[in-house]
Formats: structure tokens, sequence, C-alpha cells
């Protein structure tokens, strides 16, 4: 069924960017796979999962992106090949354990693949993880487009073993979570033997020495990236411009030569091998042009290694300009697109370009100003968590203390917009707002008055707020947690976790149970579900009245996407009619005005509420809701 | 049949949960299978239900084009729904677009406010149609409905986009590959829906 695991060397198949970089890593022979989901990086090991039977390898959904990579890197300390793959958040969570193993070296192939995600389409942030190839010293590569993607993590593995080093493979979500032509290569037949060799020590210690054997495999790495077929140039000899790019920024310039159609006079240096970086090859490269613009995602990242290449050689090269996030031609935040790379060279080369007709384009803006209502992001019909921040909201309210919420990672992050009633307050880090009401919970020596309440679903538990829950019994912190336990990693695309009781190859695993871990962390647990607003509302208020020190509710209910796909809806929900009062209630629309799930509809021309029967889940929460009782449901 | 432009650009847009991503993945193992460079930008937009998604697919005989549409380079569009259309004819149509939308509107969460006001669907259906070279329509929606689950409109929209004849995809195409990507257990449904979308498309005028 997948065209990941069959053996047809020459075969063109269609894949995903993040299906690409797992069958490269197939391709290299990898034995072990290990990662936390996260997007735009989780199909890479999600892939991999699907035919590790089949293959004969270890994969697994890590509970975090630290214990991933030391998971692959145990298999490269015996010999095997090991990838571990994250998102850019993850690096930081990996990287304690990343900066010394760059001092103690590797064995076995030991590739680490991070998809940055510029503008943070799936993220809280759009860092980029460049930066950490040249804090630990590390080779880095940025596949430019989906064959690339299959090839370089293959070479990657090489690499790593040539150097005794793990290597950085840095994708971004245009390359990750895209789809294109992969032609295949041939699938290694060959068992290795995992062997710890006792001759050998990986140890970060003696810092200095080490981090000098660390520089000398770098310039290692230097001298095999002058003759990568990464990197190459396409385009005139003498160019009037050059674009130096790298990554997505490959596609985005060739798409902009082609609509300015300047292929004789622009040329492009694209870079695949971005650390350390080919200095001579560079050096060849910037003779071309006086005049070099960078194409990159999302930090000056090429273009600051560069231009540091340039000022160390700048006397025999003369003087060059150049342009890009330091000289405003490119933004430096965002992601880019073809249409920013293609006015960035027109700005510099003063070529026509028009898109389509001005008039056209005015008449649908015109039309899109007329006609269409914003689309903001909302929980799905039938999410626990849009029942939990209602049962919050209310409890709150009756409470009458101010209290607020504090957030973390995961789909009900969310709550922070209209879908979670702009509940949560704050968002940063995975298991951060258990942290934070770590300190919250301490303020009311001070005068806090304020009842602190922090949520925390059920993965994003285990992989950062465990140690939080911790802390918080052991230094007397006062708050009630949250924990949104709806038996998936539901954001990322419903990955098991040690809660759910299966693994990431869909074997029965052991349950590590929430309630029975946060009563051994001395909280005070009760569990309920959220589709009982009346019996989690009382809960709630009870935990924050009655109760000091560390209070768990667990929400127990499972995602509803989940569950469509192994069960039948629950209800069959229905308006009656001659039972909604519409606009003379005094309700003043209560459902669709302030509940506001995508299955609710306002019917104008009735004037009175409706289900959206295509939407609709059948949860049936807003029964519970409507104060003339008029939204009933069936069992269905 | 053959493409009429290289690259030749569809973009499948609607909202999330609507399965626009299945809809442009199977287009695209399609269209592979027939010898093209395809890229698809999977998503563009959140992955969460209710925002508005978009997948941009390039088409060509010889490039690997970026998974991004340029400005005003839209050939195809096909709506899975039609606000969300108009929403993309706004940055990417041209006079040469040719639009194919599911006319069943999915109400956005300040229309169900009370917060904005949904349009009449003919308006914007003639909206559509002033900027675009041809328009077909079809309530996909309620076709899935019929036969049970909303979760096949966008196979009902596949089978219109068959039936349009503006892309090289046939039937058998379709079957080869929904018999890779999705569970047997589904088949006839699916070709159900395919054969359904196919029937009742209709050019607009």
């Amino acid at each position: 069924m997948s065209s990941i695991s069959q053996n047809a060397p020459g075969k063109t198949v269609l894949l995903m960017g993040n299906e690409a970089i797992a069958r490269g890593a197939l391709e290299a022979g990898v034995k072990v796979c290990a990662a936390y989901p996260g997007n735009p990086s989780s199909e890479i090991i999600g892939t991999l999962a699907k035919v590790a039977d089949e293959l004969g390898l270890h994969v697994e959904w890590s509970v975090n992106e630290k214990v991933a990579l030391e998971v692959a890197t145990a298999a490269s300390f015996a010999g095997l090949r090991g990838l571990c793959a994250m998102k850019q958040n993850g690096l930081n969570v990996a990287s304690d354990f990343l900066l010394n193993l760059n001092l103690s070296g590797c064995r076995g192939g030991l590739v680490l693949v991070v998809a940055d995600d510029p503008a943070g389409v799936s993220s809280s942030n759009e860092e980029d993880s460049r930066i950490f190839a040249k804090l630990g010293d590390l080779p880095l590569l940025e596949p430019a487009n989906f064959q690339e993607a299959k090839e370089m993590t293959k070479s990657a593995f090489e690499i790593s073993e040539q150097l005794g080093l793990p290597v950085l493979i840095r994708s971004v979500t245009r390359v990750s979570h895209a789809r294109g032509n992969v032609c295949l290569d041939e699938l290694p037949q060959s068992r290795p033997k995992p062997r710890f060799e006792n001759s050998l020590r990986f140890h970060a210690l003696p810092a200095v020495l080490n981090h000098k054997l660390l520089h000398e495999k770098l310039d290692r790495a230097k001298q095999m990236f002058e003759e990568s077929p990464f990197n190459f140039y396409r385009g005139p000899e003498k160019p009037e411009l050059m674009v130096a790019t790298s990554g997505s920024g490959w596609m985005y310039s060739l798409e902009a030569m082609i609509n300015l159609n300047v292929q004789e006079r622009v040329g492009v240096l694209k870079l695949g091998t971005t650390w350390p970086l080919p200095e001579s090859y560079v050096l060849e490269h910037l003779k071309k042009a006086d005049r070099i613009l960078f194409i990159e995602e999302v930090d000056p990242f090429l273009e600051n290694n560069v231009k540091e290449i340039y000022a160390q050689n700048c006397l025999f090269l003369g003087l060059k300009a150049f342009f890009g996030k330091a000289s405003k031609h490119i933004p430096d935040v965002g992601e880019l697109n073809p249409e920013i790379v293609t006015h960035a060279i027109q700005n510099l080369i003063q070529v026509p370009y028009e898109p389509r007709p001005a008039d056209y384009a005015l008449r649908a803006h015109e039309a899109a100003a007329e006609l269409i209502p914003a689309r903001a992001l909302s929980f799905c019909p039938g999410c626990p968590h849009r029942a939990t921040y209602w049962a919050v909201k209310i409890a709150l309210a009756l409470d009458g203390r101010d209290g607020f919420v504090l957030g973390d990672i995961g789909c009900y992050s969310l709550g922070m917009g209209p879908s979670g009633f702009g509940q949560m307050r704050t968002l940063h880090a995975m298991g951060s707002g258990t942290g934070l009401a770590c300190g919250f919970g301490q303020l009311n020596r001070f005068g806090l008055e304020q009842p602190v309440i922090a949520v925390c679903g059920d993965s994003t538990f285990y992989h950062a707020a465990m140690p939080a829950l911790a802390n918080a019994y052991y230094n007397g912190a006062d708050f009630l947690l949250l924990l949104l336990d709806n038996s998936a990693t539901a954001m990322t695309g419903f990955q098991p976790h040690p809660g759910t009781g299966s693994t990431a190859t869909g074997k029965e695993a052991p349950v590590i149970d929430l309630k029975a871990i946060c009563e051994v962390f001395g909280a005070h647990v009760e569990v309920v579900d959220p589709f009982d607003v009346a019996a989690t509302v009382e809960t709630l208020l009870r935990l924050l009245q009655e109760e000091k020190g560390v209070k768990v509710l667990i929400l127990k209910r499972e995602c509803a996407l989940v569950s469509a796909k192994h069960q039948k809806r629950l209800y069959q929900v229905e308006v009656e009619q001659e039972h909604c009062l519409g606009e003379t209630c005094g309700c003043n629309r209560f459902c669709t005005r302030i509940f506001k799930c995508p299955g609710l509809m306002w019917d104008k021309a009735a004037g009175k509420a409706r289900i959206d029967e295509a939407i609709c889940t059948g949860c049936g929460v807003c029964t519970r809701i409507c104060p003339a009782s008029a939204i009933r449901k069936e069992k269905a | 049949m053959f493409i009429s432009r290289d690259p030749f650009n569809v973009i499948i847009g609607g909202v999330g949960g609507q399965g626009n991503v299945l809809a442009s993945q199977i287009l695209g193992e399609m269209l592979v299978s027939q010898g093209y460079v395809i890229t698809i930008g999977e998503t563009y937009g959140a992955s969460q239900r209710g925002g508005a998604v978009m997948s941009h697919l390039r088409i060509s005989t010889k490039d690997q084009f970026s998974p991004l549409i340029p400005e005003g380079q839209c050939d195809l569009l096909i709506a899975l729904e039609p606000v969300e259309g108009l929403r993309i004819l706004d940055h990417y149509g041209s006079p040469r677009v040719m639009t194919l939308v599911n006319t069943r509107p999915i109400h956005p969460m300040d229309v169900i406010s009370g917060n904005a006001e949904y349009p009449e669907v003919s308006k914007v259906i003639a909206k559509i149609k002033e900027l675009s070279r041809r328009v077909w329509t079809l309530n996909a929606t309620e076709v899935a409905l019929e036969m049970g689950d909303p979760i096949f409109s966008n196979i009902v929209m596949l089978g219109a986009l068959c039936a349009i004849e503006v892309l090289p995809i046939n039937q058998q195409g379709f079957e080869l590959v929904i018999k890779d990507l999705l569970p047997s257990r589904t088949m006839d449904e699916n070709m159900k829906a395919f054969n359904r979308g196919r029937e009742v498309v209709q050019e607009f005028y």
C-alpha cells in the first residue's frame, strides 16, 4: 500500500517532503527512529511507524524531543543508524543533550531532522533552528525540494559516519508539508547487529579538548561540502544580480526568474550545505557578481555567514552590494513566497511585472470586501475543549474573584480565541502553563486573591508538565490544574502517548494512568466528563473555593475526530422549531451568539436557531445551554 | 488530453475539515501516474477545523514548481465552499481562471454569532462568474448528505472535476488511486460519490 516501503528503484511517486525524508532514511538503512510529534515534522516518524514491522525497524513516539534524540543516539553508539525528528520548538528541548553530544561524538550515522515553521502556521513561534548548527558546531543540510529531501537524508547518514557527528537537516513547512515527485532508489537489505564497543567512550568531557576536536571535525565537514552535489549555480557567467538561496528559497527564486523572464540576467546560487559553508566554493561564486540578494527563511543565517566569508576576503574580492533582510529588500519575519521574491528581484533589476490586469484585481478586491465574512479558527464541532472552556467561563463567573487561565501547547491553545471564549491568558512552551502556575500559586502570600487555573493536554503532561507538578507539591503552590485528557496528541494527527495504551506501531502498551501519577505527586485529583456541563461547573467551582494546595481536575473525553473514526455519533441533535422562541426569547440568541459551535446556524428567514447537519457531530452539549430547552437530542 | 498551460495551476479551497488535503492528494496521484511533475502545497492556512484552507497544485511536464502559486496565476479553482471560492479569486484569480464550485455554504463563527452576514449564495456565484472565464456548480454537500455522510463531498467534487474535462483525468485513474489510498470497504461508496458528482455538475451561465 505505502510507496515508502516499496523496493522499486527508478519508480517515481508523489511524496510529501516528510515522507521523502523518511524514505531517504530507509534507503540509508536506518534502524531506530524516534520523535515527539510536532508539526510540520510529524509525518516523518508517522510514516516510518507504518512500515516499521514490515522492514524490521524500531520506531517510537518518545515522551519528548530530548528523550527521542537520546533513543536515536543510543542506536548510533551501538553502531546502527538512528533518525530523530522534531519541530523547531522541540530542538530547544533536545538542545541540552545535543550540545553535549556534539562533544562526545557518535558512531553509527545519526541524523536529526528539524522541521521549522516560518510564519508559525502550526506553531507558537517561528524560530530559525539553523542557529543551533552554528551554536553546536554541527553540519547542517537544507533540502530545497522533495527529491533533495530524500537524497540529503540519505547522504546525511554517510556524512555523520564519516565525521562521527550528528548531522542536522533543516526542513521548513513548504518542504515538509508539501508534495512532489520523488524517484526512488534501492532499499538496502543488510541486518547489522548492534554492539556497544567497550573500548569506546562517549563523554562530553574534557570539554576544551573535545571542543577542539569538534572544530577539527567541522573543518573536515567544510572540505567535504566543497564538493557537495547539493550546492550548485544556475545562470549566466556574469549575472547582473546573483541570488544566493537555501531551502524553500530555491523554488521561489526559480519561479521568480520565470515570472520575470530574467534567466539571462540573474543567476541563482543554491546552497544545500549551509553550515559550515564551503568557503572556497562560496568565494568562487561571489566573484561572479557585484550584487547579491539573499533569499532564505526566516533569519538572515546564510546572509550573515556569507557576509562573514566576504569580510574575511574583501581585499581581493572588491566592493560588493548585499541585499536581503538587513537591507529590507526581504522581510525579516514570516514566510517567503514566489511573489515576495519576484518583487525583490524586480526592484533590484527594474523589469516590468504585472501578475494580472489591474482592473481585474480591483474588481476582485471589491467583491471580496463586499461579500466575504472573516473565517476565524474554531474548535471542531463536538470538541471536548469547547465544553471545557464553557464550563471554566461559567465557573469563574460564579466564583466571582476574577480567576484566570494559564495556557499551554495543543489544540486547546485555541482557548485564547473566541471558540474558547477567550479564556486562556498565557501561551508559551510545552508545560509552561503548569510551570507558571507554580509561580502564581505562591503569590497569595503577597496578597494575590484571584484563583489560578492552568490547562494542559494529556500528551503535553507527559512531555513537560510532570516536573512542574512535582515542583508544585514540593514547594506548596496553590492552583487548579485542568488536565484536558482527549486520549490523543490531537493537534499533530492523533499520535498515541503513554496514556493511550498503544505504541507508535500500533502495539498494545501499558497505560500510565494520569490520575495515579497526579496522586503520587500529592495532588487532590477528580475526574469529570466535560460533556456533562453541570457536573463540570459544579466540580470546578468546588475545587476553586474549597481546597488549598495542588488540585487536578481531569476532563476526560475523547477527541471528536478520534471518536468519529471508531464509533458512531452519540446523538441526533435538533432544534425543535416550535420550542425555539427565536428573537422573542430574551436569551438574545444564546446558543449561536455566545456558545457558537459551528454545528449551529442562525436561520435568518425563520428567526430561529438550526442545526447544520453537514457539520454537527452529535455531542449534545448545546442541548444543555438552551434556556427554552428547544435543542433536543435523541440517542443516534 | 493535455494541460493547456505549463505550469497549470489548480487551487482546491474550502473550510478545514472538508477533505481538502485528501482531494488534492488524490488529484496529484492521478496526475503523477500520467507522468506529470506535480507539486502540492498541502494546506495554506490553519490545520484546525473551521478555518479557511487551500491546497495549491502545480502541474507541469518539465519542472518542479514551488508549492505556492503566485498572485493571479490560478488556472482552475475548485471551491468546496462558495465564499471561500471568492476569497481565493481575490488574490489568485485572473481573467483566465475557471471555477468549479460547491454551492453549499458553511457558516463561519462570526456569522453564527451574528457579528457578520453570510451573503446570498446566488450573489456569490454571480460574482464568481464575473471573475471567471467559465464556472460550473453543484451542491456536493447535499449529494453527500443524500448518500448518508457529508464526508463524501470532496469525492463528489472530484467526480465533477472529471466531468468538466479541464484536466487529463478519468474514472479509471481515480479508481486506481483510491484503491491505494483509501480503505477498501469505502471503495463502492467513493465510486458512487465520484459518479454522482459527474452526473450533477452543470455549467453556470
